[in-house]
């Protein structure tokens, strides 16, 4: 592997490279060199892990069931119909997830701002209280997953107190219920990918320089306005990581669905490509379903970062 | 401007608002009996002024003093544990900050990161509203002579460009009251002189009362009308500059603004207008309205300019004068003058020197005797630390 053809990392050098002497060559070329030898471990493990399975999964969408064929017994083929099966069959569960995500995110959103900017800015000057906190938000997360689930399950129960509080003040009916309910998928989901929100928010909320907010003061804006023209915008760094963080893995999520919502009108993209791919072996269905939920979220993201991402991060 | 009708329009702010109603002219700045308390820590100590409006105030230093503190209360940014604060007219103790007709320069700039220049600039004028914010923002840039660097942010500024946005961002609003914590701190010696003649220019233009704080004893003489020497919170002394430095009442003022040669002395007596103080081996004469306390033990000090000395045996002494004998322990050359230090026994080392007009220069060694007009003798409470501010003046 030649070594000029790797760009070094760190930022642009104040001195032309042509008035670099020899000695400073050599350091340079070295760099280069153990530049690429950190690189190719990550390279092979994208090629072999990512790269190739993404490429096996594009295929198999592409695969066709020969007639008379038993389960599970497919061959190559280019098979587009798949996708437009995929498509006018499953649209629901697939709009579903993407609604539903983007709602847990906002939720997560303004719950993940309020803690983090709680600890990180209002906390700062009581360091062991903020840290308590901190620890507070975060020890839950050590718990596995699923696990989790199944106890917003209880939590949200019929026989609940939750279900019970509030249908004595008859926010919900008499024979009203939570589990198996939308609301409960995305309350599962919100849940869930809280950390993913909070934290990267509250890392950037910590870096804030209070006496910014000072100045902002002294120049005539009230702390509501301090908030929305200075905290903010040095915050969006975070809040653009965390939204990023949330959304992605909550829109292909079916663990949330598969035990807080029911099978009917509750159901995410992610649930269907588990069933079509461990219950009835439909592989290039499923295949066809996460190639159109990865596209989508591609989509999604790009025209995101168009919209909020430009501007120059710190 | 009738500062009456500036406090109506201020009081009547709804939040966010506009605070200053087109400000052109300072008002007062009272500060009463004021405070400041971290915990068992008193960083400002019953602190007393009044800052007239329009002039140029300098609160002058050593580092930790309680300057900053002292703004900060000014500034609505930290809340005195005691006392009142007060512009014009107004009561503005409890005023929170964005809505006090003050503006302030910060020691560390605090620029916004995240916005240009020239937003940074404009900020003030945006939250009140101000119609043209724009163009006056670049004016001011252009005042500060950072018109072509509109476009930037902060973190591509060197620091003393930092510190000129600072000070465009807060001057741009005229506000009543100007704070300024050290806001040339960061300039080399070039731009600082040219940067203390705008603001001095500004201010007299604007007719803002500007409360400047600084290390720098020699820009707060050269630029400010009033100034106070403050120490562990509290002000030692408070006048014109010159008052300041030829009738230093205190240790730590006479060592801290400029040098003084100090002594421990008795009063012995009286002769007219003058008191006759033992010190250093002989009588020395001190203008009675001069001195602070007129029995007993006294500090007498004197400016080493005001001295002359004689290192040739052959001069005498004017008649009158007062007098010290000494050994001459060092004596530099530096062209335009010769720097004594005199061993005074009695007194420890005096500092003196005399322009060089073409005579013998004394050595280490030599016998010299130092003596000066009795009118330029100031004197001080017995009790004071002659070495109080000495070190504070050299950090
Ligand atoms: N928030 C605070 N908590 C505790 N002590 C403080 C606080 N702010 C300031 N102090 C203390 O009060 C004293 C005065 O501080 P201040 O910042 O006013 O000093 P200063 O005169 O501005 O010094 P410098 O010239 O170094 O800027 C210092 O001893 C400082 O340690
Ligand atoms: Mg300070």
């Amino acid at each position: 592997m030649s070594a000029p053809a790797v760009r070094r990392p760190e930022p642009k050098r104040p001195e032309p490279a042509a008035e670099l002497s020899a000695t400073e060559r050599r350091a340079e070329k070295a760099r280069g060199r153990i530049g690429v030898g950190l690189i190719v471990p990550g390279f092979v493990y994208l090629l072999l892990f990512f790269a190739a399975p993404v490429f096996v999964l594009l295929a198999m969408s592409l695969y066709a069931k020969p007639p008379g064929a038993e389960t599970g017994v497919f061959v190559p083929a280019f098979e587009i119909s798949n996708y437009a099966v995929a498509l006018s069959q499953y649209w629901e569960p697939l709009v579903r997830s993407f609604l539903f995500a983007g709602i847990a995110t906002v939720l997560a959103l303004l719950i993940g701002y309020t803690m983090a900017y709680l600890v990180a800015v209002r906390l700062r000057q009581h360091k062991l209280l903020a840290s308590i906190l901190l620890v507070i938000l975060i020890a839950p997360f050590f718990s596995s997953f699923v696990l989790r689930t199944q106890a917003w399950k209880q939590i949200l129960a019929d026989e609940g107190f939750v279900v019970e509080a509030l249908r004595f003040v008859a926010i919900l009916p008499e024979d009203g219920r939570l589990t198996a309910t939308s609301i409960a998928v995305v309350a599962g989901l919100t849940y869930n990918f809280l950390p993913f929100m909070t934290l990267p928010i509250y890392a950037s909320l910590e870096r804030l320089d209070t006496r910014l907010l000072e100045a902002a003061g002294d120049l005539y804006a009230s702390p509501m306005t301090a908030f929305r023209r200075v905290t903010l915008p040095l915050s969006m760094p975070g809040v653009f990581a965390g939204t990023l963080l949330t959304f992605i893995p909550a829109s292909g999520d079916y663990i949330n669905a598969a035990i807080l919502g029911n099978n009917r009108d509750t159901s995410m993209i992610g649930q269907v490509i588990d069933s079509r791919f461990f219950q009835i072996v439909d592989y290039p269905m499923a295949a066809a379903l996460s190639t159109v939920l990865m596209v989508v979220i591609l989509i999604l993201v790009m025209l995101y970062i168009r919209k909020f991402g430009t501007k120059e991060l710190f | 401007m009738s500062t009456e009708a500036t406090t109506t329009a201020a009081t009547d702010q709804q939040d966010g608002g506009a605070v200053v109603p087109g400000a052109s002219g300072g008002a007062d700045l009272v500060i009463e009996h004021v405070s400041k308390r971290f915990a068992a820590f008193t960083a400002v100590d019953d602190l007393s002024l009044t800052i007239p409006s329009g002039s140029f105030f300098a609160l002058l230093g050593p580092s930790g003093c309680g300057k900053s503190t002292t703004l900060r209360m000014v500034a609505g940014l930290e809340q005195p544990s005691e006392g009142r604060l007060r512009i014009g007219d107004e009561d503005v103790t409890d005023l929170p900050s964005h809505r006090r007709p003050v503006n302030t320069v910060f020691q560390s700039y605090a620029l916004f990161p995240h916005m240009s220049v020239l937003d940074n600039v404009a900020f003030g004028l945006k939250q009140r509203k101000v119609r043209d914010a724009v163009a006056r923002a670049k004016e001011a840039l252009e005042l500060v002579e950072l018109g072509h660097l509109a476009g930037r942010r902060p973190a591509q500024l060197s620091g003393g460009q930092q510190q000129r946005v600072a000070l465009a961002r807060a001057v741009v609003n005229k506000p009543q009251v100007l704070l300024l914590d050290e806001p040339l701190g960061a300039l080399d010696m070039k731009l600082r002189r040219q940067m203390q003649v705008e603001l001095k220019q500004i201010q007299t233009e604007l007719g803002l009362t500007f409360v400047h704080v600084t290390h720098d004893q020699e820009e707060a003489m050269t630029m400010a009308d009033v100034v106070a020497v403050m120490n562990e919170g509290r002000i030692e002394q408070m006048g014109a500059p010159r008052e300041l430095y030829e009738l230093p009442r205190t240790a730590f003022v006479a060592n801290f603004l400029g040098k003084s040669n100090l002594m421990h002395g008795t009063v012995v007596g009286r002769e007219g207008d003058y008191l006759l103080v033992e010190a250093a081996g002989g009588v020395q004469r001190l203008r009675t309205d001069r001195a602070v306390a007129h029995d007993g033990a006294v500090v007498l000090g004197v400016r080493p300019e005001k001295m002359r000395i004689f290192t040739s045996g052959e001069e005498t002494v004017p008649a009158g004068h007062n007098r010290l004998d000494g050994t001459i322990i060092d004596a530099s050359f530096t062209g335009v003058s010769t720097e004594y230090l005199v061993d005074v026994p009695g007194v420890g080392t005096v500092g003196t020197f005399t322009q060089n007009m073409g005579q013998a220069t004394g050595r280490a060694g030599d016998p010299a005797v130092m003596c000066w007009d009795p009118d330029f003798t100031f004197g001080l409470a017995g009790d004071d630390d002659v070495a109080a501010g000495a070190a504070e003046r050299d950090a």
